[in-house]
């Protein structure tokens, strides 16, 4: 379940990283990105916080 | 008998520190990944919306930002690794000890005090950003401090206020959360900066590589300052990248944090830090402030750089989020610092009690737009006021062995006050501030005419301050401390 997660995160992140890249090329319009940019947000967001970790300094490491 | 029923503040704060009074122990060391994600998500703040425009606005040609940004972000990570870490891992005490076997429990809580004030400004500022962010889509115009907006709209702080009591409420109730939050937060902030910076692009003509920097030139960093702005360069650059976080490296805030590392070598984890939060995320924020002012001028549009505004043009929605976000997030750890070091001055009062009150200070900061109009200059001068106790722990420990000197005598005499380290920080503070405000507040003007030509005709950056400022601590604290310990001797 862990691994699909990360997978579904990753993607988020890509998501949110090749709209921008796309509109400098001139390939999509920026309106296009920026819906881009709102399914990545939520991918990362809505999977991210499952599986990392919430360790500080003051934790020992496992 | 010293009464546990009325403690004095000096026994309060060291009760308030007592858990770390102890260096650290061996199983609970971290490694380098460890330090490379705290850099890399605490160096990518609210605050790189503000700071990446006020160098475009401020007039830096492209040259002064990439290469002077590039130059001072390696001088600020030498600084960790070289001067910071090694204290950090060879002691593995907190500042707050390190300072207190140096110069004595009263300097440190005037430190402390100090670091309360400027926790609430910054946090404030950051709140601010954040608003910014909500009142964009709301219709809800923030100020324009530029066009001499001196106080926010009734809509626009009673957003602020709603949006302060959140974040104080949250460092009261929840800071565990928080701070899991901001590492989900970590790997997407960065890319929305990139993201934003590299989108906007094409609106200031550029559609490949090879136009980039006739674009840098002519249409960014243009190397003339916004009207009302006065003139950065290349030293500017470099000092406000190097020492913008002059406080945590040499002002040794950081060994805090390194004493937890295995090796001082983790010190060169901050390059994470500094190259994507105070390179790229300041480039992409200088970008996407020029492509903002471009397109409204083109539309006989009023010009308001915020952190909104700019955001909403390259990334739209998640640009939103990500200001709100990158304030918010930095907000939280920053008032609950503030508020754990307000504590130490009010005996009887609870955690949420004083967290609420610095709270409080923080909502009124969040409200005067001087405050982000002019962050670079207030990060300047705190880093200027924190950072010669650093350089005092420095030479108290690394020189003074080797010129004969005790290190550590407040602590090895049990003294209150080290006066060679009062003397030697707020000495060299009160001169360093004095030789800049001199040409720079109308004030101060006068005392150009008491003093020797050379000093007259010297003209101070407000960043590079912090350097003349290191040796004068370390000389007066070196000369006063050979008084003190010579004449103890006797």
């Amino acid at each position: 379940m862990k691994a699909i997660l990360k997978v579904i995160s990753y993607l988020g992140l890509a998501l949110s990283l090749i709209p921008g890249l796309l509109v400098f090329a001139g390939t999509i319009e920026l309106e296009t990105s920026k819906n881009l940019l709102i399914a990545g947000m939520l991918l990362w967001f809505l999977t991210a916080i499952f599986w990392i970790e919430r360790t500080s300094l003051e934790d020992e490491e496992s | 008998m010293s009464e546990p029923d009325h403690p004095t503040l000096v026994e309060r704060l060291d009760a308030l520190y007592e858990y770390d009074r102890e260096p650290v122990a061996k199983s609970k060391l971290h490694g380098g990944k460890t330090f490379i994600a705290m850099f890399a998500s605490e160096h990518t703040a609210g605050t790189e919306f503000v700071l990446g425009p006020l160098l475009v606005l401020h007039g830096v040609s492209a040259f002064d930002a990439v290469v002077g940004l590039f130059i001072g972000n390696i001088l600020a990570v030498l600084s960790w690794a070289l001067i910071c870490a090694p204290i950090g891992v060879r002691e593995r005490l907190t500042v707050y000890w390190q300072i207190r076997k140096m110069a004595g429990p009263y300097l440190t809580i005037l430190y402390s005090a100090a670091f309360v004030l400027i926790f609430c400004l910054l946090a404030g500022a950051m709140v601010s950003v954040s608003t910014t962010a909500i009142t964009h889509p709301l219709g809800i115009e923030s100020p324009n401090y530029a066009a001499g907006d001196t106080l926010p709209s009734l809509s626009w702080a009673i957003v602020a206020v709603l949006i302060g009591i959140v974040v104080a409420l949250l460092a009261v109730l929840g800071f565990d959360k928080i701070a899991h939050f901001s590492k989900v937060c970590a790997p997407w902030m960065p890319i929305i900066f990139f993201v934003g910076g590299i989108s906007c692009l094409p609106m200031l003509g550029v559609t490949s590589l090879g136009d980039f920097w006739q674009a840098a030139n002519e249409k960014i960093w243009t190397g003339i300052p916004a009207e009302g702005q006065s003139k950065y360069g290349f030293w500017s650059c470099v000092g406000l990248a190097w020492l913008c976080n002059a406080s945590q490296h040499l002002g040794m805030g950081d060994v805090t944090i390194f004493r937890y590392a295995k090796k001082w070598q983790y010190g060169f984890a901050s390059a994470f830090g500094m190259f994507i939060g105070h390179y790229m995320a300041w480039i992409a924020s200088g970008i996407m402030c020029a492509a903002y002012i471009a397109t409204q001028t083109a539309a006989g549009a009023e010009v308001n750089v915020t952190p909104g505004n700019i955001a909403w043009l390259g990334a739209g929605w998640a640009g939103l989020v990500c200001v709100v976000l990158a304030g918010w997030t930095t907000a939280n750890p920053t008032l609950y610092r503030a508020g754990l070091a307000f504590q130490t001055a009010t005996p009887n009062w609870s955690r949420w009690r004083v967290t609420l009150i610095a709270g409080g200070i923080m909502i009124v900061t969040a409200c005067m737009p001087w405050v982000n109009a002019n962050l670079d200059r207030i990060v300047a001068t705190y880093g200027l006021f924190f950072m010669p106790l650093g350089a005092l722990v420095f030479i108290d420990y690394w020189v003074f062995p080797r010129m004969g000197l005790r290190s550590n005598f407040a602590e090895h005499r049990k003294l209150l006050l080290s006066w060679p380290a009062a003397v030697g920080w707020l000495g060299s503070y009160a001169i360093g501030f004095l030789l800049y405000a001199k040409d720079n507040y109308a004030p101060f003007a006068g005392i150009n005419d008491m003093l020797p030509e050379l000093l007259a005709r010297y003209k101070a950056d407000s960043f590079m301050q912090v350097l003349p400022a290191w040796f004068l601590a370390v000389g007066l604290y070196i000369v006063c401390s050979l008084i003190q310990q010579k004449h103890t001797a006797k």
